[in-house]
């Protein structure tokens, strides 16, 4: 395991941009997720990384060394790819093994036969190692790809939203297994995905695309807790933070335009009132869709909270995060 | 309820759609079935009128396919007694056998060139194929069409020049100039084929490769190849197919050494009258690796074994 520093680095697809100007250093052994949306250059990211692509300009550093002039297979990087490219033509067992039979590992042969049994019943998919890989369901099909990366120990596993195909039973008994597994290796991982709960719940940093550009870098709780902008503040948070203007309440410094409220900071009972349009009762908590001078506004109460659509609830913001008019945080 | 079903063909049309292809199977063998049973009739039987549907079937035309004969006189033969089954057939008309023909060579070139020219155009087609897929040429599209405008004449319209070119360069009747020959005229074929059966290949399974620990020819060697079998396969078959039955070259080309099975067969009837059991034996002959080829490669021909391990 290694650890892997960006330093500067921007790429552009004709007149698109990729990623523009990244700097950034995943520690050995760390667990990194990237956030953004669609086209805000996560893929592009760890295709840089593993030398699927090459950069613009700037530099990638694995474990000490510049690997701007090395192939894939030279960089020493594990992928999995959102697209799980099984090798059609090979059985299970041979698609796990493959990578270890590469002439750069060139792994003996009772070697490769624990390491793929080991893989496969953590993957529980020990049943399918005869099996042809086109013979699978979607989900076996991932974590056969997600095996093909897990046999080997490279310096740094990429992988592009991989649990984003299964089923959610699945997907957060794998996300167990994958926090663990990096834990016991000390492995390091750069992870993309668009699921809060993955980011919060197995990243140590978080890193934040838009439009190229990692806007933040830190651990999960900074992120969450003390975003920089609007932009980064609306990624993290289930229901989404709450974005209004910042009369609607009053009170705020000057320069202060919006105002952010995570549904929790919310306090009720005093402040301005607000229609209630919506109750959604969760099991362990109630969410309220709200109206105040009409913005959207959902907040959490009690699970076994009495309101009614058409009731009215006094609202008022309990440290909220204030935003410029460009969106750049204001402390 | 009726058993209506969305997929399944009804009675009707499985049945139209059977006899459709008893009626084509018919009209395209029974000319091939005629041409294996004329060999294994006497001459008399081949061109009797109305035509022999049972016959006593001889080896005639294969002895006579594979020999030369000489005719002797009666003492000579009778000083002689034959030695072999295919002596005393020979017998019958007061002849010996003096010597094996020429068709064992001339096959023999057959297979030569023809596989030569098949494996040298696949072997080309796939390199050329991957290269116009995989990564930026230039001019790729304007090169793609040149290639492909190559097929635009009949072949034998530059048969005069490749004579005058083929002699000053020694390569008439020689077995490299009729593969590469025979290459030149398949390979556009080749490319244009194999191109569509590898640009149907994800590129991620490449990538998957490369970062596996892969080179990129070792990575075109492992994944791609196998994923491009089907194509390779049945381009490899048309390729075989045309070099194997060329005939307007092989006549201008060679005469000798080189010559091949098409060239030859219908000499046969110049030696010793009609022979049409010959004929048709040196035709069925020929056919037969051309068949062998198809049936064992015809499991390849089947195609989706190789998609859907990527979600699009």
């Amino acid at each position: 395991m290694a650890e892997v520093i960006l330093k500067g680095l921007s790429k552009s697809f004709g007149t698109d941009v990729g990623i523009a100007d990244v700097s950034m250093t995943i520690p050995d052994g760390a667990f990194v997720v990237l956030l953004g949306p669609t086209g805000a250059g996560k893929t592009t990211t760890l295709r840089l990384i593993s030398g699927l692509e090459k950069a613009d300009a700037g530099e990638v550093w694995i474990g000490g060394r510049n690997v701007g002039a090395e192939t894939p297979a030279q960089r020493d990087v594990a992928m999995v790819f959102q697209q799980y490219s099984l090798y059609p033509h090979l059985s299970v067992r041979d698609n796990l093994a493959f990578p270890l039979k590469s002439p750069i590992l060139n792994t003996p042969v009772d070697e490769i036969e624990r390491k793929v049994a080991e893989v496969a019943s953590v993957l529980q998919i020990s049943h399918k190692l005869d099996n042809k890989a086109t013979a699978l369901s979607g989900g076996e099909m991932q974590r056969v790809s997600i095996g093909r990366a897990l046999v080997r120990e490279p310096s740094i596993y990429l992988m592009d939203e991989p649990l984003s195909s299964l089923d959610a039973k699945l997907r957060t008994d794998l996300r167990v297994e994958l926090k663990r597994i990096q834990a016991n290796l000390g492995a390091t991982l750069l992870y993309v995905t668009h699921d809060q709960i993955e980011a919060m719940t197995m990243a140590t940093h978080v890193g934040v695309l838009n439009e190229g550009r990692l806007v933040q870098y830190g651990t999960p709780r900074e992120i969450y807790e003390n975003p920089n902008s609007l932009y980064v503040a609306s990624r993290l948070g289930l229901p989404r933070i709450n974005i209004v203007p910042a009369d609607v309440f009053g009170g705020m410094p000057a320069g202060v335009t919006q105002i952010g409220m995570r549904p929790e900071h919310i306090h009720q009972g005093e402040g301005q009132e607000a229609e209630v349009q919506r109750v959604e009762h969760l099991g362990d908590q109630a969410r309220l869709h709200l109206v105040l001078k009409g913005h959207a506004i959902t907040t959490i109460a009690d699970p076994h909270t009495t309101y009614t659509p058409g009731a009215h609830i006094k609202i008022a913001p309990k440290n909220p995060l204030c935003f410029d008019a460009e969106g750049a945080r204001i402390s | 309820m009726s058993s209506f079903s969305v997929t399944e063909p009804s009675k009707r049309s499985k049945w139209f759609a059977g006899t459709l292809v008893i009626v084509y199977a018919l009209i395209t063998m029974v000319p091939l079935a005629w041409i294996m049973l004329t060999g294994f009739k006497s001459p008399a039987d081949a061109i009797s009128y109305p035509p022999k549907v049972l016959f006593e079937p001889t080896l005639e035309g294969y002895v006579n396919l594979f020999t030369t004969r000489t005719r002797q006189t009666d003492e000579f033969l009778a000083a002689n007694p034959p030695q072999t089954w295919y002596d005393e057939i020979v017998r019958e008309y007061d002849m010996v056998i003096a010597g094996p023909s020429k068709f064992g060579e001339r096959f023999l070139n057959s297979v030569i060139i023809g596989f030569g020219s098949t494996f040298l155009s696949i072997f080309l087609g796939t390199l050329a194929a991957y290269a116009f897929s995989r990564f930026k040429i230039p001019l790729a599209d304007d090169l793609l069409f040149f290639i492909l405008s190559t097929r635009m004449m009949p072949p034998i319209a530059v048969a005069i020049p490749i004579f005058l070119m083929y002699r000053q360069l020694g390569l008439s009747d020689t077995h490299l100039g009729m593969i590469l020959l025979y290459t030149g005229v398949n390979i556009s074929l080749a490319v244009w084929l194999l191109k569509g059966f590898i640009d149907e290949i994800p590129l991620e399974y490449e990538e998957a490769a490369l970062i596996d620990g892969y080179t990129r020819f070792q990575a075109f060697y492992k994944v791609v190849l196998p994923q491009a079998a089907t194509g390779i396969a049945s381009t490899a078959i048309f390729c075989l197919i045309f070099a194997w039955n060329e005939y307007a070259f092989a006549v201008l080309l060679t005469s000798g050494t080189a010559q091949t099975a098409p060239p030859f067969i219908p000499t046969i009837i110049g030696v010793g009258g009609l022979d049409w059991p010959a004929v048709a034996a040196g035709a069925t002959i020929f056919l037969l690796p051309v068949m062998i080829f198809t049936i064992l490669l015809r499991k390849h021909l089947l195609r989706g074994i190789t998609f859907g391990a990527v979600r699009k």
